[in-house]
């Protein structure tokens, strides 16, 4: 892409990106520029193509329009395991965890392929990342053995010990208690600190409004608002496509 | 998103503990079994020994399909396909003068070779129409195979030049069978210590998600396909000396082969290192006492594998490994943190 005048390119930058599935298109023309440190929310009702776009971004799917951009990097035509190298981590809204490997081999087998860590480095940055989703106890249980939070938590901390420079989340804050919910909050926040650029998708906005800079709703694969959280969440077009109100 | 009911352990007082002791003591306890083994002909009779080289490429059959199938999620069954070039392989080379054990070695070299460009075409196939896939290569093979005069036709042939004095002739048949088996349980066992282990493993609890984490899933897998041809490749030159040459080539290329895989794998455990050496051992007794009895022979493995399943779901290896907690040769990682060494954290510290 062209570098922003301002000098860095955009940590991501979709540029009229569509998605079908055969007749069906999920996604339609959307363009998005994140600036690097800029924490994005994404909103948007039940079957809107909020995971759908975020696997064209990750690479799980290819875009059938358009082009996606990491850091100034085309990458629109590159394979999933290489933009997780390129420093895309992400995770799934229905975990996939590797069932039959423990926790921390699940976060080591990220650190080596998608952090390119080897030896001590990878087994550290493993740890760090269990310990950051608070998963460090339950180091040694077989990940197929997870409860549903614990697979979460999981897809998170996989996701981090590759090393990202986005990260992108999809749903991980549904079903926590508020104590948690405030805990992941926390999280999030925090590695926001330390640089780490976050895509986040979440229904529970409550929590969303509390980490991200800037909020997007999408609605039927179209971008309809793109703000301020607040003004986001107040606007009449966000609130008519939430009529059934699921906007906690 | 901490847990704050349990003791606060930082990721800094971890430590990552990957059993080499009892590796080490595993390894070396196989390495006296490989010599012991290895000396069997200078104490047991050739009857003895050439009957254990049975068992021995067995074990590396069982071995081979369960690297692909139980490690990589690749449910092949036309590992035949890569036996039978194994064992035409070996007068391919014995024609042009090389002895008969060399030319296995060389063979199995080749069939590699073989299998990296057929991995593209196998790859292309999901699930069961790669099973079929991989069958239907197979077959292609056996056509191609017996379309050379030179091979016998659809005949079958012998091996032209081999060791003339038959004890020595069993005996460097026997090195050759044992050598192929260490070397296919050494390189599995090393394979999934290694890095690539855990890859291979992610890749088949969740092919989308090992991408997603940065793994080149294609070429993981292509490497432990092209390995596995090989193995099986060395097995089938084993068979070809074994018997001085091919009686048929639908023999050599017969699905059959892949029955007796499939049935060692998952009698013995999937999975699992130990399992396809417990289940090949099954497979060798029951053939050997069993096998001539005709149709109630096959009726017995068709029981023998009902019951095992219904009843020992992950094999016997694997069922009994997960009840005492065994494991002869640890592949994975265990963490301890170093102010509560057997405390609660270790509690939980087993494989499913
Ligand atoms: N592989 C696919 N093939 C066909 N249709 C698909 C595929 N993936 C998604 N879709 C469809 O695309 C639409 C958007 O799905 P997507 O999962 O992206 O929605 P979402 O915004 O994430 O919804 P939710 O909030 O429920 O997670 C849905 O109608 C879905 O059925
Ligand atoms: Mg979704």
């Amino acid at each position: 892409m062209t570098p922003q005048p301002g000098g860095t390119a955009p940590i991501l930058e979709l540029v009229d990106v569509g998605k079908s599935f055969g007749d069906l298109r999920v996604i339609e023309r959307v363009s998005l520029a994140v600036p690097s440190g800029q924490a994005l929310g994404v909103v948007g009702p039940n079957g809107a193509g909020k995971s759908t776009l975020l696997n064209v971004i990750a690479g799980q799917e290819r875009a059938s329009r358009g082009s996606v951009h990491l850091d100034g990097a085309d990458v629109t035509r590159r394979s999933p395991d290489e933009r997780c190298r390129l420093g895309i981590g992400r995770s799934y809204q229905i975990p996939r965890p590797f069932t039959h490997l423990t926790v921390f081999e699940n976060a080591l087998v990220a650190a080596q392929y998608g952090g390119r860590l080897r030896g001590k480095a990878a087994q550290a940055a493993a740890l760090d990342a269990l310990a950051v989703a608070g998963l460090l106890p339950a180091s040694n249980v077989p990940s197929g053995q997870l409860p549903l939070l614990g697979r979460k938590r999981m897809e998170m901390a996989r996701a981090l010990a590759t090393q990202p420079r986005l990260l992108l989340l999809d749903e991980i804050a549904g079903g926590l208690t508020e104590a948690e919910a405030d805990e992941l909050v926390g999280t999030i926040s925090s590695l926001k600190r330390t640089g780490i650029n976050i895509i986040w998708i979440e229904h529970v906005v409550k929590a969303l409004v509390q980490v991200v800079d800037r909020l997007v709703c999408l609605a039927s694969g179209v971008l309809i608002k793109d703000g301020a959280p607040d003004e986001v969440l107040k606007s009449e077009e966000v609130l008519r496509v939430y009529l059934g109100s699921e906007l906690e | 998103m901490t847990t704050t009911t349990q003791p606060q352990t930082t990721a800094g007082s971890v430590r990552v503990d990957r059993d080499r002791g009892r590796a080490m003591l595993a390894v070396g306890l196989a390495l006296v079994a490989l010599v012991a083994l290895a000396a069997a002909p200078y104490f047991i009779g050739p009857g003895i020994t050439t009957d254990w080289g049975n068992l021995f490429y067995l074990v590396t059959l069982a071995s081979m399909w369960n690297l692909l199938a139980g490690y990589a999620g690749m449910l092949s069954v036309g590992q035949q396909g890569f036996i039978g070039l194994g064992a035409y392989g070996v007068f391919v080379f014995n024609d042009r003068g090389v002895n008969p054990y060399l030319s296995a070695v060389i063979a199995a070299a080749v069939v590699a070779a073989i299998a990296f460009p057929v991995s593209y075409l196998a790859f292309r196939l999901r699930g069961g129409y790669f099973a079929i896939g991989t069958w239907v290569i197979a077959e292609v093979m056996r056509q191609i195979i017996v379309r050379f005069e030179s091979l016998g036709a659809g005949k079958g042939r012998t091996i032209s030049a081999y060791t003339e004095d038959p004890i020595l002739r069993k005996a460097y048949t026997y090195w050759l069978a044992l050598g192929v088996m260490a070397v296919a349980l050494a390189a599995g066992y090393a394979l999934l210590r290694s890095r690539t282990g855990l890859a291979l493993q992610s890749i088949r609890d969740n092919e989308p998600a090992a991408g997603a984490v940065g793994i080149r899933v294609s070429r993981v897998k292509r490497l432990v396909f092209i390995a596995s041809a090989a193995g099986c490749a060395a097995a089938g030159a084993v068979i070809c000396i074994r018997s001085l040459g091919v009686a048929q080539p639908n023999e050599i290329f017969g699905v059959g082969y892949s029955a007796i895989m499939i049935f060692a794998v998952v009698i013995g455990g999937i999975g699992t290192i130990e399992g396809p050496v417990v289940g090949a051992v099954v497979y060798y007794l029951l053939d050997k006492y069993f096998g001539q009895s005709g149709v109630w022979y096959f009726v017995g493995l068709g029981l023998v594998a009902i019951l095992v399943t219904l009843f020992l779901p992950k094999g016997i290896w694997g069922e009994l490994a997960s009840r005492w907690h065994l494991s002869l040769l640890p592949v994975g990682y265990r963490t301890r943190s170093t102010p509560h060494p057997t405390g609660w954290l270790t509690a939980r510290d087993h494989r499913p």
